[in-house]
């Protein structure tokens, strides 16, 4: 008896697909994975100041994510009286949609039976079309409207300042994030992600995995913060800066409503560490591991970056606005330009 | 089947939110209602087998393009186009150009029902079959005809860009700058 005994009892026509399927582990995946990271936030921060972080709920605190939902949702839903009725509602629908859509095209492991649990084996990721970096790229860009309208319909300064960095801090940092994934895109000559992971398999005299980490180092470090930026997270969070505006683009958000914004930013730290273990990490590929079980490697990899990203957040301070301009257009995208005629001229090189 | 019940339905969305766009008094709900249209011509684009221009019609005009709007929107902090007393004496409130606009709408109509009945003759003859338009998704194949075949009005309208840029450029820049 296992899955695949119950999977065939069930009448063909509602059997639930494999996609449907699909969409119901990643669904709950992310959701999972958002609340295990408030947690993993706030443990680590406590480690890296030297005291315990939250410990009461649950052993060690571990139920502490538990006790913060129960919290916001108990919590009285306010609007201002000046606030744009329909879009103030309509905007955290739109920042946590975006956040889940963006992960439907990004695959997280090789053909696999679970285990045996399966009778055919099924590909890891819900959908694979032949322009997922796209799709990802177009979908997270969406996001930024559900920042940008909170900011506006709150009828409120801090909220409003909060909006318009959000959008501007967007529009300088997604040129240099889509000129370091054209680089990958060169590189692997494809703009499907299961492509691009997939010509990266094997090694290099043996030892060093074909990861393009090694063929792109610049544009893995311009990737990584320029996608610190598009989240919103520290040293970047400007639209949110605490000590400046309140909370920015949320001030006037209680209840399920602002948990609405967390839960998406940190959906969207996820997608984009999953996105670039897909590009940079080589996916699931690893060395130990049969290739049915490299679903292993790729969330060790996309734990790894996802630490990282909370490591940065309680070391570097945030930077000036005016900072965060000049280093995104005078440093950031000449340095990602420079990368992609680089890498052309190096394809164009060995390949002719 | 499913595919015309599609059609009709993002044609629809399309369709009603471009007309509502020029209708609200609210430039905020203008944008939202332009991304709306373009959400859905790229749903067209992918019936039509074409994800790749799909996804470029929402990266460039939706995510980029409609969040400067929003941008400056926000900036002028706009949110009532009220009609104000200089704007109703704007010379061209008067009747005689609002008659001609009357006028200028009317042809406009007229010549698209002329364009739509003649597209209706159209309608039983085939498209150039559907295997065209799989190589024409093809990424490989589009960059290669745009630097090839169509150089000249690539490269035309990328200059002609930098050319609206450095002159956006020159006008911001104030006086005592130089």
């Amino acid at each position: 008896m296992g899955l695949a005994t119950l999977w065939a009892s069930f009448d063909p026509y509602l059997r639930p697909s494999v996609i449907g399927l699909m969409i119901f582990i990643v669904f709950n995946a992310l959701i999972m994975a958002s609340a295990i990271l408030v947690l993993a936030e706030r443990k680590i921060m406590g480690f890296m100041q030297q005291r315990y972080g939250p410990y009461l709920v649950g052993p060690h605190g571990m139920l502490q994510p538990i006790a913060d939902i129960l919290k916001l949702l108990f919590k009285e839903e306010l609007r201002p009286k000046g606030a744009d009725r329909w879009l103030f509602t309509l905007a955290p629908v739109i920042s946590v949609v975006a956040a889940f859509t963006a992960f439907a095209t990004v695959p997280f492991g090789a053909e696999t039976t679970f285990f045996g649990l399966l009778d055919e084996p099924i590909k890891l990721g819900v959908s694979d079309v032949n322009v997922g970096v796209l799709v990802v790229f177009a979908v997270t860009s969406m996001g930024v409207y559900g920042i940008v309208l909170a900011g506006w319909s709150s009828n409120s300064k801090y909220s409003l300042m909060g909006g318009l960095r959000a959008s501007a801090q967007m529009i300088s940092y997604e040129l240099a994030y889509a000129t370091a994934l054209a680089s990958v895109v060169m590189l692997a000559g494809s703009l499907s992600l299961r492509e691009v992971v997939d010509a990266q398999s094997g090694y290099w005299l043996g030892f060093i995995p074909r990861w393009y980490l090694f063929l792109q180092p610049v544009g893995f470090i311009i990737y990584v913060i320029a996608g610190v930026a598009e989240t919103n997270r520290a040293p970047f969070d400007f639209p949110e800066a605490e000590q400046e505006l309140v909370a920015g683009y949320n001030t006037e958000y209680s209840s399920v409503r602002f948990a609405l914004f967390p839960q998406a930013e940190y959906i969207n730290m996820v997608t984009m560490s999953a996105v670039a273990t897909d590009l940079y990490l080589g996916g699931w590929h690893g060395p130990f591991l049969p290739p049915a079980y490299g679903w292993i490697w790729f969330l060790l990899k996309v734990g790894l970056i996802l630490f990282a990203y909370i490591w940065v957040r309680w070391t570097v301070p945030r930077y000036r606005y005016d900072q965060l301009m000049q280093f995104g257009w005078k440093w950031l995208f000449p340095a990602a330009v420079l990368n992609l005629i680089a890498t052309a001229a190096l394809i164009l090189y060995f390949n002719a | 089947m499913p595919d015309t019940i599609l059609f009709y339905l993002l044609a629809g969305v399309a369709i009603i939110a471009s007309a509502l766009v020029i209708g609200q008094r609210n430039p905020m709900y203008s944008i939202m209602l332009l991304i709306a249209s373009f959400g859905a011509l790229s749903g067209l684009y992918i019936t039509l087998d074409a994800p790749f221009v799909a996804m470029a019609q929402i990266i460039v005009y939706a995510g980029a393009i409609m969040v400067l709007f929003l941008f400056v929107v926000m900036l002028l902090n706009a949110p009532q186009e009220d009609a104000a007393e200089w704007d109703r004496a704007h010379p061209m409130r008067r009747p005689g150009f609002a008659r001609f606009g009357a006028l200028l709408a009317g042809l406009l109509i007229a010549q698209l029902a002329w364009a739509l009945m003649r597209a209706s003759s159209l309608v039983e003859t085939p498209v150039a079959g559907r295997g065209d338009a799989a190589a024409l998704s093809s990424v490989r194949a589009l960059g290669g005809v745009l630097f090839t075949d169509y150089m000249f009005a690539f490269e035309a309208t990328s200059v002609l860009i930098l050319v609206a840029m450095v002159g956006a450029v020159v006008l911001a820049r104030r006086e005592d700058d130089r």
